[in-house]
């Protein structure tokens, strides 16, 4: 009989770098290449078929990030573990730097320069909040978590960042990272009823939320609500999006033919639409491909969840692959026009530093969620003993 | 089961209905993509196409307009305009303030850009100045260097070299009114100017031309990134009036004299409208450019109606112009022209007195006496003899009473009374006495200046239904075209009437007791003939009958008489017919009939066919 602390099994707890890198997950990686590939391929076309200035650029960002992955990969497990609240802490301050630079400095500022790439604080959190929530629930029993007064602390720790990241203001970092939070509530296994009660409360706070919104963002919901108001201001992105995408037909115009994407009939083409010139291009086969790949990269991450022996792991596991879920679906639904425009990125395609280095360093946690599979780790994160 | 299984186990159940809801947004994704790419595929496929390649729409040069020796009369000039393209200027300011050193640009104007200057995107030129002459166009081109972002543009806008002169008849053109548009796309395009008015509407079709398209490829910025097929466009053909531009500027100008007056010359056998008159008159480039309020305010208030082409739109009683008509019905009806009448100045009817213009009578007259005189008892006494319907059927065939169908718009049809029309109009019975009044080309009968020009051509033509008409098919001097003139259908009147009425209106110019002998054209083989005509416009009453009839020189001049004056030549082989009529002017014989006769012999001694102080004039009659 095992005490509470202390868990037992898990052989490999003390593996060298070599074994690690024996034990990674290749399929992963492959899938990971492959997506990046397709990123590649369509930074090319965005380039109006030059290497320059993105697809270089993202190439060598992917290289970097990729190292990032293997290294996230081969740190002890339970690095992470310890270090969870720590990073949430940096991420937390830095937060509030770029927030109070933001109002010294000019506008709303969203990232740090530190020398090599712009840091955005917003992305490290997303990360952070991942590895602290599962920290968290890490520690508490299922007794534990059907009290309410123990997701108290989670709620505020989803909240806090996500009203600063509001502030900045980009309304869609601040809801993924409250739907990220929520997707591991669920995750960790809060009570259902108490979904629903936030639910409703959500739902009725809105009319008070919306007094909140800039301008801006006010335009870009009741554009989506009804397009055909404004077809050259704030609908004129989603229209031209859904032309690009449409006019794709089944087979697409071919690589490098997207008509309305090299014509600049499609905004943002390398970053938020991109999907859009895959459509275009490579028709309804190529978003299939894109998004079974997608599918795939999610499964990798919700099996591995699922094949971890503990509890830690498993929220990683599931946190990431379902922020990366969260990504992809808003993303393509905004540039399909199901949902109002907001700023996200599609993972590991969109042209972006810090995005492309968050998901990696994403993955080389879900990688190292599979190469510790079999490691138990105490609830209060101190000892696997084996 | 261990505590830790159960965690494991709902976190199991929990991803499980994770992945369930994932992968049921997923399939919204594809059941989008369906929707999108393969269900509404054309849709946004022509959307795309529409989006990629736009249409442009390059304007058609118009066509000109030349009189009947090819000067032209309306043109197009090239409108030189500076304008700078913000995107490729580092400093605006500093490029207008260069431009101000060679161009005269007020400071505010400078400010005015630059404030406007956001409102475009940056490859839109801003318009600086228009209407460069051929110097500040040369000093922008060689200082082009220091200025950068500035360059010249060029667009076509019409002119009228001869102004005022040929504003009634050429009209002028403007930007298309909303009703315009419809559906021509050509109208839609900003600075395309339709023809408002005269020969340029009623032939704005032809001197439109075509548009030519631009198929050019653009961004969703509006930059045009190539062009990828071009049809140029098609100028509209060159519209030759019938005008004699020389002759039009002489009578244009005679008439400038009188306050408000109009003239037309006909060629009796053609129909071409060599001449046609009408003062005040305007500045046509002033409607191109665009009026202000204060100026339309006062073209259109004036009581002299500049803005009306009174050769067509004016109405007038004819007077004793209307005594020919008179005659033909007489002559028709069966009345010798021995008929012979005593005036004594005065007529009875019933109870009331019919005056004679001559106060103290005529005595005895026959009919040409009658016309020579313009002897008001003599015409009544015969239009009481023939009746009103005679003579309103008479003036018909003669063109009166309806449109000529002359080539311009707005021309009025004037009125010919007979009983039929008092009854429809007024639902009374015509009197005895208004057939009298009718007889002297008063009363209810109304005629334009080109309706009594026609009415004297088609008696001097040997009575030919003439048409007038303003465009002819080719240039005087082109010996290529066929004469396209349509050969007129003779009228049904007898030319033994025509010839002696004829005759009587060169009794009135030429014999020394003719109502016009001081118009008379002394020059041999010129004379014209002619009669004159005072319209009364106020009602004589007895009053003032009684202590004598006010001049019209001691009269305001809204209340003078019209005077007018029709007339053709030269007697021997009628070529020339015209009107003349001055509003107000007075007596026809004082005032229209001097301007009359300097218009026939301007266009005779014009005539291309009569040899250059000569007066042969076997040409003129080979050709009539």
């Amino acid at each position: 009989m095992a005490t509470p602390f202390i868990a037992s099994g898990g052989a490999n707890t003390n593996m060298s770098a070599l074994e690690k890198l024996r034990h990674f997950n290749w399929g992963l990686l492959l899938a990971i290449a492959a997506t990046a590939g397709i990123g590649f391929a369509m930074l090319y076309s965005a380039g109006n078929g030059h290497a320059d200035p993105w697809m270089s650029r993202q190439a060598l960002r992917f290289a970097g990030g990729f190292c990032a992955l293997i290294v996230v990969a081969l740190v002890d497990f339970r690095f992470w573990l310890r270090h969870a609240y720590p990073l949430y802490a940096l991420a937390f301050l830095l937060l509030i730097y770029v927030e109070v630079a933001g109002h010294i400095g000019m506008g709303a500022q969203r990232w740090i320069n530190v020398g090599f790439l712009q840091l955005q604080p917003s992305e490290l959190m997303k990360i952070s909040l991942v590895l602290a929530l599962a920290r968290y629930f890490h520690g508490l029993t299922y007794e534990d978590i059907g009290k309410p007064i123990n997701i108290l602390l989670p709620i505020v720790m989803v909240l806090v960042p996500a009203g600063l990241v509001l502030l900045q203001p980009d309304l869609g970092t601040a809801g993924m990272l409250v739907l990220g939070g929520a997707l591991m509530f669920f995750a960790a296994g809060v009570r259902l009823w108490k979904f629903a009660i936030v639910l409703v409360a959500g739902l009725s706070a809105i009319p008070i939320g919306w007094n909140f919104l800039r301008d801006y963002q006010k335009d870009r919901i009741l554009t989506f609500l009804n397009p055909e108001t404004d077809p050259l201001g704030a609908g004129y992105h989603i229209l031209q999006s859904k032309i690009a995408f449409g006019s794709g037909g089944l087979f697409g115009k071919g690589f490098l033919q997207g008509s309305q994407s090299h014509l600049n009939f499609l905004p943002e083409r390398q970053t938020d639409f991109i999907f859009t010139m895959l459509a275009e291009e490579f028709g309804m086969v190529g978003g299939l491909v894109l998004l079974g790949l997608y599918a795939l990269l999610i499964a990798y991450g919700l099996a591995i969840g699922l094949r971890s022996r503990n509890q830690f792991g498993r929220l990683v596991a599931v946190g990431l692959a379902g922020n990366l879920f969260l990504y992809v679906f808003i993303n393509m639904a905004m540039v399909m026009g199901l949902i109002p425009v907001v700023g996200v990125p599609l993972p590991l395609i969109s042209y972006g530093g810090t995005a492309m280095l968050t998901v990696l360093v994403g993955f080389g946690l879900i990688m190292s969620v599979y190469i510790n599979r079999d490691l138990r780790i105490g609830r209060r994160g101190g000892v696997a003993e084996d | 089961m261990t505590k830790p299984q159960i965690l494991q186990r709902t976190f199991g159940r929990r991803v499980a209905m994770l992945a369930g809801g994932q992968a049921v947004l997923f399939s919204a994704l594809v059941g989008r993509m369906y929707y999108l790419q393969v269900m509404e595929t054309e849709r946004y496929r022509l959307l795309a196409e529409q989006n990629r390649v736009n249409l442009r729409l390059l304007p058609p040069l118009r066509g000109k307009i030349v009189d009947r020796f090819g000067r032209p009369m309306a043109i197009n000039d090239p409108n030189y305009r500076v304008v700078v393209v913000p995107e490729q200027t580092a400093d605006m300011r500093a490029t207008l303030k260069a431009l101000a050193r060679v161009l005269p640009i007020e400071p505010e104007e400078i400010e005015r850009i630059l404030r406007d200057r956001n409102r475009y995107r940056a490859f839109v030129p801003i318009p600086v100045r228009e209407n460069l002459t051929w110097g500040q166009v040369s000093r922008v081109e060689v200082n082009s260097p220091d200025l950068p972002g500035a360059s010249i543009e060029v667009d076509q806008s019409r002119s009228y070299p001869f102004g005022a002169s040929t504003a009634h008849v050429l009209g002028y053109v403007g930007s298309p009114a909303e009703n315009d548009v419809g559906d021509d796309p050509l109208l839609q395009l900003p600075g395309f100017r339709i023809g408002k008015t005269g020969l340029e509407k009623v032939y704005d079709s032809q001197l439109r031309g075509t548009a030519g398209t631009s198929e050019i490829e653009v961004n969703a910025l509006g930059r045009v990134i190539r062009e990828l097929a071009r049809h140029d466009a098609n100028a509209g053909v060159e519209l030759v009036s019938t005008l004699d531009i020389g002759l039009q500027q002489f009578v244009q100008q005679r008439l400038a004299e009188q306050q408000s007056a109009s003239a037309v010359v006909l060629d009796v056998v053609t129909g071409d409208v060599l001449a046609m008159g009408s003062t005040p008159s305007f500045d046509p480039s002033a409607f191109n450019r665009g009026l202000s309020g204060a100026e339309w305010q006062n073209l259109s208030s004036d009581i002299s109606h500049p803005l009306t082409n009174k050769t067509i739109a004016g109405q007038y009683p004819p007077g004793s112009t209307f005594k020919t008509m008179t005659a033909m019905a007489a002559l028709e009806a069966g009345m010798e022209p021995g008929h012979t009448v005593f005036c004594p100045g005065f007529m009875s009817l019933g109870s009331v007195s019919f005056h004679c213009w001559r106060h103290q009578g005529h005595g005895t007259l026959d009919m040409l006496g009658g016309i020579k005189n313009s002897c008001d008892v003599y015409f009544y006494d015969v239009a009481r003899r023939i009746g009103i319907d005679a003579i309103a059927d008479m003036s018909r065939r003669f063109g009166l009473g309806q449109p000529t169908g002359l080539d311009l718009p707005g021309e009025k049809p004037g009125l010919i009374p007979d009983t039929v029309w008092k009854k429809a109009t007024f639902n009374d019975t015509w009197h005895p006495g208004e057939t009298l009044i009718a007889g002297i080309g008063q009363g209810f009968i109304q005629a334009t200046p080109l309706q009594l020009a026609v009415m004297t051509a088609r008696l001097a033509n040997g009575g030919y239904a003439l048409r007038p008409h303003l465009v002819r098919a080719s240039r005087l001097d082109d010996a290529t075209a066929p004469d396209t003139t349509p050969p007129f259908p003779k009228m049904n009147v007898n030319p033994v009437h025509m010839k002696l009425v004829g005759e009587g209106m060169r009794m009135v110019v030429n014999e020394p007791d003719g109502t016009a002998y001081g118009s008379h054209i002394s020059q041999p083989g010129m004379e014209m003939a002619g009669k004159t005509g005072s319209a009364q416009v106020r009602r004589i009453t007895m009053a003032e009958r009684l202590a004598g009839i006010r001049k019209n020189e001691d009269l305001p001049w809204p209340m003078r008489d019209h005077a007018l004056f029709i007339c053709f030549a030269p007697t021997s082989a009628p070529r020339y017919a015209a009107a003349v009529v001055v509003e107000h002017g007075g007596g026809g014989a004082k005032v229209a009939g001097p301007i009359a006769r300097d218009i026939m012999l301007e266009c005779q001694q014009r005539d291309p066919a009569h040899p250059p102080g000569g007066t042969k004039l076997a040409a003129i009659r080979a050709e009539g």
